[in-house]
């Protein structure tokens, strides 16, 4: 192996990400005065936060009355009662005055008549327990991601804290004892290896919807922290789960926000029927998107797609008013132009379920401390180590995430870091320096990649897990296909050591972070398929055609997977999932069944 | 008439060819700007000529169908492929874009030619050196700066308020703009540029933020703001249809307006 040498650095904490929840915490570490480095391999505004459209849910009850507490009965219902309550009850209560801070920042939120922050219709979000809906989507027209991340931004820059732009996550550096010490990196622009030590790491790296051949996801969306947290011996949770958004642009996959239903736009079949109206008589286009996504399935796959194949839907906001579209869904009328050649106000868009978020992750409590379960203890927390974001398993999306929450996900759980980092460590003490033999895997690994000269380029062993993924662990979900998945992602997995890498460069080598990204990439797609064949019931995003109904009492609990990262080989565990709230200011939502 | 001349260094060479792969079934040429600052050479255009029939629309899909399938070495930035992330800014037929949102049919010219954006320092290939350009945008302090006592619940802001951000806060940092302006590339250190300017008018013109006496002080300086000779490329190249040069007009009217 090449002889490598690190670069130093030492922080009370390293927020690896610098998405809306990185850029969170981060920012309530600077300003408890801890020391605050932030690792990441984009600059900060090109973060996938900022493709979120629709917006961010908090009940601030600007549009009529709204409680905090209808909003948690919507996510758990939402979560098919997955989610972990205490961490909802934390969610659903802490939003309201997360919107009111970021507003304070400067969010350049759209406004009612009377100056007060808009707030949109969303799937699953409803008043009075699931009565009628509720505007409760608070919205910078259909760019409220992009508002936030610039403006997290701005903040992060006011506050000091410390960039590390275009460094490439390796590695965490974990001590014999199991605590997390820091994590390792690559610099792009330079080619030379990083070693931050630090008292926290926290993990801000996202989802991996790049595991799948179509995704709204960005390019960058690799889960790069999940799979640290793997290799480090450490369990994801809940992988299975894995959220379609109904309507990505047919062909490009480009998302096209549900805001579009909230704001009056519905889906129509090749019959031209409004058929959400079977599926969800009360909700309708605004059921939650396992919901819709796996009625345009069904429509799909019984023959009323639209199109010469008949092969997606049609979404149509061509009755909307003009002035509308342009004032509150200006973004995505670009979208349909560019991606679709459709003038929105004249014409539906293609649209079809398409790959978007992960609820699954790794496992944190609501203060985003990463869990693990040693021996009885399911919630064994992880010494320096915190997950927040997209990256997390909280769990409060559970099995299905409802539209709007996940940006009420970042600015709580990041912020939840922050507080508890400040709680937990002072500023300023040194931690012990990693011993080699804690990074000697970490550069055999890089330097492996580096200089691979196997038989097969990443591009196609990347291409043939995403057709993997798509094919046998989808939107609808069977024992034989999840099966053919599961052998599909180790036959891929096994042919790891045979890939080919062509760049050997250490400067901006694309293709070996590509090649990084895709052993990462692998690592999620093991995890998940296997999790997914292992669930034998229907909850949720995981929708079992030979295990049509939930199953509370064998399968209320989440999954914990662990990956043997030589051999690819899943262990799969469980932990109980939080039947119990956080205050008695509300009393568990008992399951019952979900209809829309 | 005075000539120009680039460096020795920088003089690009013609580089390597590509063909088609066999059984292509629509071929279009496409000539790519590389640089590779490991190899002590020049630049050089290669040039790859790229089965279209199977790779999607844009730009971006081609440079990434040449990455999978013709030269893995290959170097740009790109992440969210539609045109929010200002990560695939570079210059495309001689016009400053995004790769992700341009269709290479729409582009002129039988070789269409990519390069970096235009002078900035090239780290390798197609990716751009932006230290200066992220440096300036954080000079205009881009966050809401108030005196008064933050109340409870949200500042309020009317519709019509809220409504003169439009056309501002879409700005996505691409760099398209500050680096298609010829007084940005002879004035780069000291001009802030379109992209800094029209993110310094966004808070002047917040009706929530109270500093706008010191952000136009911060401003008041020959190069700063009045370097812009309304040349208009940044209108003409912005990727979200924004008009930088407006913003750079409004906030010199302000100025005025503030001395009479």
């Amino acid at each position: 192996m090449a002889a490598y040498e690190f670069v130093d650095h030492n922080y009370d904490v390293v927020v690896v990400g610098a998405g809306g929840s990185g850029l969170r915490a981060a920012l309530g570490c600077a300003q408890a005065g801890l020391k605050t480095a932030c690792v990441t391999k984009v600059f900060p505004t090109r973060s996938h936060t900022v493709a979120a459209q629709g917006g961010i849910s908090a009940a601030l009850g600007n549009m009529g009355e709204d409680d905090w507490r209808w909003h948690m009965y919507d996510t758990v219902k939402g979560s098919d009662w997955l989610g972990d309550q205490d961490a909802i009850e934390y969610l659903c209560r802490s939003a309201p005055a997360a919107i009111y801070e970021l507003e304070h920042w400067g969010v350049p939120f759209s406004r009612t008549d009377d100056g007060k922050i808009y707030q949109r219709a969303f799937g699953g979000m409803t008043k009075n327990y699931g009565e009628a809906p509720q505007q409760r989507t608070c919205a910078a027209a259909d760019r409220t991601g992009h508002a936030i991340l610039h403006t997290l931004y701005g903040q992060s820059v006011r506050n000091a804290v410390e960039f590390f732009t275009e460094y490439f996550a390796l590695d965490l550096i974990m001590d014999d004892e199991g605590a997390c010490r820091g994590v390792t990196a690559w610099k792009l622009d330079d080619g030379t290896l990083h070693r931050f030590t630090a008292q926290m790491v926290i993990l801000a790296t996202g989802g991996y919807g790049r595991a799948y051949f179509s995704c709204t996801s960005a390019h960058t969306c690799t889960g790069d922290g999940n799979a640290m947290v793997l290799r480090a011996g450490l369990p994801l949770q809940d992988m299975e789960f894995v959220q379609f958004h109904p309507t990505g642009i047919y062909g490009a996959g480009v998302l096209i926000t549900e805001g579009v239903r909230g704001e009056g736009g519905y889906l129509t079949n090749s019959q031209g029927e409004r058929f959400m109206e079977r599926y969800a008589p009360s909700a309708k286009d605004l059921a939650s998107r396992d919901v819709v996504s796996r009625a345009m399935t069904i429509e799909i796959r019984e023959g009323r797609g639209v199109g010469p194949n008949k092969d997606h839907i049609f979404l149509h906001l061509d009755h909307l008013d003009p002035k509308i579209i342009h004032e509150r869904l200006p973004g995505i009328s670009d979208s349909a132009r560019i991606f679709a050649g459709v003038d929105v106000t004249k014409e539906p868009i293609p649209v079809l379920p398409t790959v978007h978020y992960n609820m699954g992750g790794i496992p944190t409590n609501y203060h985003g401390e990463v869990l693990t379960k040693v021996g009885g203890n399911p919630d064994a927390v992880v010494p320096g180590l915190m997950a927040v974001g997209e990256a997390a398993c909280v769990s409060v999306h559970g099995a299905n995430r409802l539209g709007s929450n996940s940006l009420t996900d970042l600015v709580v759980f990041g912020r939840a870091a922050g507080l508890r980092a400040a709680e937990t460590i002072k500023p300023g003490q040194t931690v012990p320096g990693p011993k080699a033999a804690q990074t000697d895997p970490h550069l055999a690994r890089f330097d492996f990649f580096r200089n691979a000269n196997g038989s097969t380029p990443t591009a196609k062993l990347r291409l043939e897990m995403q057709k993997a993924m798509q094919d046998d662990c989808a939107v609808f979900r069977m024992g034989e296909t999840l099966e053919s998945g599961v052998k599909r992602i180790a036959d891929v997995y096994a042919r790891v050591p045979d890939i080919a890498v062509t760049d050997r460069g250490l400067i901006w080598n694309t293709d070996l972070v590509e090649t990084l990204e895709f052993d990462n990439l692998i690592a999620n797609a093991a995890v998940t398929v296997n999790s997914a064949v292992n669930r034998q019931e229907s909850r949720g995003a995981h929708a079992r055609e030979d295990f049509a109904e939930r199953n509370d009492e064998v399968w209320m609990k989440h999954t914990l997977a662990w990956l043997d990262a030589k051999t690819g080989a899943v262990r799969l565990d469980y932990r109980p999932v939080h039947a119990y709230t956080l205050s008695n200011d509300i009393s568990y939502i008992a399951p019952k069944a979900r209809v829309y | 008439m005075v000539q120009f001349t680039l460096p020795r260094n920088s003089k690009p060479t013609t580089g390597r060819h590509t063909p088609a792969p066999a059984g292509a079934t629509k071929v279009k040429t496409f000539k790519v700007y590389r640089y590779d600052p490991e190899n002590g050479l020049n630049p050089r255009w290669d040039t790859y000529d790229v089965d279209v029939g199977a790779c999607g629309p844009m730009v971006l899909d081609v440079l990434i169908h040449i990455k999978n399938t013709m030269d893995p070495t290959l170097t740009f930035r790109r992440s969210c492929r539609e045109g929010v992330c200002g990560s695939c800014a570079m210059n495309i037929a001689g016009r400053n874009t995004l790769a992700c949102t341009v269709a290479w049919q729409d582009c002129p010219g039988d070789h269409l030619a990519i390069s970096p954006l235009p002078h900035t320092p090239v780290v390798k290939d197609l990716v751009p050196d932006l230290t200066l350009f992220f440096a300036q945008y954080s000079s205009i302090e881009p966050w809401l700066q108030t005196d008064t006592p933050t109340p409870q619940k949200e500042w309020t802001q009317s519709p019509d308020d809220r409504r003169k951000l439009d056309g501002l806060y879409e700005c996505i940092l691409c760099a398209c703009c500050s680096t298609s302006c010829p007084s940005y590339w002879w004035n780069g250190e000291k001009y802030l540029g379109p992209a800094a300017l029209l993110q310094a008018y966004r808070w002047l013109i917040d009706s929530r933020d109270e500093a706008t006496g010191d952000r136009l002080d911060d401003l008041e300086d020959p190069f700063k703001l009045y370097r812009c000779h309304t040349i208009m490329n940044c209108a003409q190249v912005c990727p979200k249809g924004l008009n930088p040069a407006k913003a750079i007009a409004e906030i010199k009217k302000m100025m005025v307006e503030r001395v009479v």
